[in-house]
């Protein structure tokens, strides 16, 4: 009995009222969500319509959903945070507990919100944007999803069970040893971001397949919209970065796991090659998630303000030069660490030189928006907040990057203010106005722009409020991952200034919650399935899409080809002929990502806890599913012509 | 994989097409990766060779290896144009230079032991 007890207090855990409060809500909301499944009689819905789907659109909501969530749980990480700052000497976390916060807020934010966000828009626009049925291969893009979204589960799982990692969002060594980090928490971190990283990588690899190999017909690479570029750009430096990042954990893991010694001191090892190795993942991983956001920022610069995007040579080689060359700054991360003044040299000015295609870009939005007829919708409100907050945030980052200079900013906060800048004003504002300007794409109306303009300008503001204090704070010796500080720094009023600026954000998030709710209540109905006037491929069809996307192979012959159809069609051209419709050939359901990711998670919560009679059969299901899968046949079907016209006809009629 | 949805000439499925070698490859190169594995394991384990040599047969080895696969089983000999594989393996090879490369370089100021 006592055995029993002994290991439940150390399985969950205890003494926390936020995480009894924690158990509790998870408790609730497991019952609440099985009840209603089971009243309703949606099990078999659920299954056949979400768990296992291959639809690249309902894929990419599924990972914008969870997204959201992690936002929520890491926004919430945030507030907390800066709640026990609001004043010296708060006594609000207890300095583990800060710990462990600091490390789930960063490592939720980039890994469980930014990155399955940019996810999600892949998957809601890229295949539409280049007239594709589905990306190139559908299976494995809902095994990345599921591999992710359990990977996800097992670092939250964290939070309730075990104990939440508390070793910095990159887990240094020598603290996340065995030896100084003895608990279950790092194996957390570490299962949880290998299991979804290998999603990652299999996402990168299909979107580079999918752009390179299934364009409509006519759309050359100089003609593929700004979006499905960046998103190339990003995909080849994933492809590249992650398995860095798998290698490093898994490095530390056998270290934890089996007592090596890569990153301890004794033994022969160098916990400093620990940091340059992850700082190769890092460095490229900052890139991977701003890509894309650039692309965003130039579909709805030239959408909004109604003129073709300025210098599209240019931006193609902005972008792909920026995935190569962010392969080689990793060491600005570093410079104190005593490399010398030749690394640290070299680090510096390949640094410096990534500034030069990121300028190049923001004249090309200025001058987009330089003469066109702008109009402020929420999607180009994100993108206009965005070029001063970025502009401002790379300079400090060019700051940041003089070697001598950063001997003094390292680690404070003027580097917290450097890269939230980057993130939240570049990354979060990105998937924002990706996610306001494909909305009514992915769910067939548009979200209530007077409540979007609350969100922007209380996230925008807040955003200032909260980080422009923090660069002083760093300037004034507040180092970063301090749980609290004293009366006599000096530190209080720029502190107070700053939580009142992230409780704005937070407002912010809470008022786009409501956005949401309220347009699923009272927007209407997009019939014309182009709210924006836009000018790529994706708006020439009904919205939501119907679930082979184009009746017909769209023909492609310029650069924004929808638009100058639709400029065509408006001074008298005779609209292009109609193709005959063709059954379409589609992919079937699969249960086997899903399932082969349940085994991963179970795999993966047996290594945590090292309990080998739950590792072992986890890994021997991923096996079976991997075999079972590749002797399945029964893959694919085709949607017969009578079914497409009635559903084109349908989606016409907008019901 | 035969997912992909087809319509388009030149989707992922086209490729199928290709040529994939033929059995006397396969068995070629699998003989051949199977004495590139063996001789090394043989070599370091029966201590033939130590120190350095033992690292450049180590070396050596792992490079024909990798040389081995691509050409018998990842057919990078056979690709249509434009050969996006190259290109991919070219740009891998770079990166993974300036890993080792870099890491030799900025460990050498920070070596503890
Ligand atoms: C012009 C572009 C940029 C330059 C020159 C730059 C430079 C730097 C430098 C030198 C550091 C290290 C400072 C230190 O640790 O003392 C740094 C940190 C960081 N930067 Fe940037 N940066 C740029 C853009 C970005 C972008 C676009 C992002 C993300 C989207 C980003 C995210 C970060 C993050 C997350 C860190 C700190 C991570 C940590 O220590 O935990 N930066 N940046
Ligand atoms: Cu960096």
């Amino acid at each position: 009995m006592d055995k029993i007890k002994d290991f439940a207090s150390d399985f969950f855990v205890t003494g926390d009222p936020l995480i009894y409060g924690a158990d509790v809500a998870i408790v609730l909301v497991t019952v609440a969500i099985v009840a209603v499944l089971t009243y309703f009689k949606k099990w078999g819905w659920l299954w056949r319509e979400w768990l296992t789907t291959v639809d690249h659109k309902k894929i990419g909501i599924m990972y914008i959903l969870a997204a959201l969530l992690m936002l929520f749980r890491g926004g919430v990480d945030a507030l907390l945070m800066r709640t026990q700052l609001i004043m010296p000497n708060m006594d609000f976390l207890k300095p583990e507990h800060y710990n462990e916060i600091f490390t789930t807020h960063g490592v939720i934010m980039i890994l469980f919100m930014a990155m399955p966000l940019m996810f999600g828009l892949f998957n809601i626009a890229v295949p539409l944007q280049i007239g594709a049925r589905d990306v190139a291969f559908p299976v494995l893009n809902s095994l990345s999803f599921w591999l992710f979204f359990m990977g996800a589960m097992l670092f939250n799982l964290s939070f309730v069970i075990g104990g939440s990692p508390n070793g910095g969002w990159l887990a240094y060594p020598p603290l996340t040893e065995k030896m100084f980090s003895p608990g279950v928490g790092q194996d957390f971190y570490i299962w949880g971001i290998q299991i979804s990283g290998i999603g990652s990588l299999m996402t990168g690899i299909n979107f580079i397949v999918t752009i390179l190999k299934m364009r409509a017909p006519g759309m050359t690479l100089m003609k593929m919209p700004m979006f499905t570029w960046s998103v190339l750009a990003s995909s080849l430096t994933i492809i590249l970065a992650f398995p860095i990042l798998t290698v490093t954990l898994a490095l530390l893991f056998i270290d934890r796991f089996l007592g090596a010694h890569f990153f301890t001191l004794d033994g022969g090892g160098n916990p400093m090659m620990y940091i340059n190795l992850i700082w190769m993942w890092g460095h490229p991983e900052v890139y991977i998630v701003i890509l894309p956001a650039f692309g965003i920022f130039s579909e709805v610069v030239a959408t909004f303000s109604k003129k073709k995007l300025f210098g599209y040579t240019s931006m193609v080689f902005a972008l792909m030069s920026i995935s190569v060359v962010s392969f080689f700054t990793w060491a600005h991360h570093f410079f104190t660490m005593g490399s010398g003044a030749n690394v640290n040299a070299f680090f510096a000015i390949s640094t410096m030189i990534i500034a030069i295609p990121t300028g190049v870009k923001v004249f090309n939005w200025i001058l987009t928006m330089y003469k066109g007829k702008i109009s402020f919708k929420t999607p180009m409100l994100w993108t206009m907040g965005f070029i001063p907050c970025f502009v401002v945030g790379g300079m400090t980052g060019v700051l940041l990057s003089v070697a001598p200079a950063d001997f003094q900013f390292h680690n404070s906060y003027f580097l917290i203010a450097h890269f939230h800048q980057v993130l939240i004003g570049g990354v979060a504002f990105g998937y924002f106005a990706g996610l306001y300007y494909w909305w009514p794409k992915m769910f067939g109306f548009s979200l209530n722009e007077k409540l979007g303009k609350w969100a922007f300008w209380l996230w925008n503001i807040g955003f200032y409020v909260c980080f422009m204090p923090q660069y002083v704070l760093g300037l004034m010796g507040m180092t970063r991952r301090y749980s609290t500080y004293g009366w006599d720094t000096g530190w209080f009023g720029l502190n107070l200034v700053s939580t009142i600026g992230a409780f704005l954000m937070g407002a912010g998030f809470l008022f786009q919650v409501w956005q949401i709710l309220h347009s699923i209540k009272f927007m209407e109905k997009d019939t014309t399935g182009d709210p924006w006037d836009g000018r790529t491929l994706e708006w020439s069809i009904p919205s939501p899409a119907p679930m082979y996307n184009f009746a017909t192979d769209p023909q492609v012959r310029e650069v924004d080809d929808w638009w100058e159809e639709k400029q065509r069609l408006a001074s008298g051209g005779a609209p292009r002929p109609k193709p005959a419709l063709e059954p379409i050939h589609m992919p079937k359901n699969s249960g086997m990502p899903f399932i082969k990711a349940t085994f991963w998670f179970i795999a993966g919560f047996g290594f945590v806890f090292d309990w080998m009679w739950m590792a072992i059969p986890g890994l021997i299901g991923v096996a079976a599913c991997m075999l079972a899968h590749s002797f399945n046949y029964d893959t694919d079907y085709y949607i017969p012509v009578d079914e497409i016209e009635r559903t084109e006809a349908a989606a016409r009629r907008g019901v | 994989m035969a997912q992909h949805p087809t319509g388009h000439s030149h989707d992922a499925h086209g490729d199928s097409h290709e040529s994939h070698g033929s059995l006397k490859s396969y068995v070629i190169g699998f003989v051949l990766s199977l004495v590139l594995t063996i001789i090394p394991l043989v070599a370091v384990l029966n201590d033939i060779v130590e120190g350095t040599a033992a690292r450049v047969v180590l070396l050596v080895t792992a490079v024909l290896q990798f040389v081995v696969q691509l050409f018998f089983f990842m057919h990078l000999r056979e690709e249509k144009k434009p050969r996006w594989n190259l290109m991919a393996l070219i740009l891998g090879l770079v990166i993974v230079l300036t890993i080792v490369i870099g890491s030799i370089w900025i460990m050498t100021y920070n070596a503890v032991a």
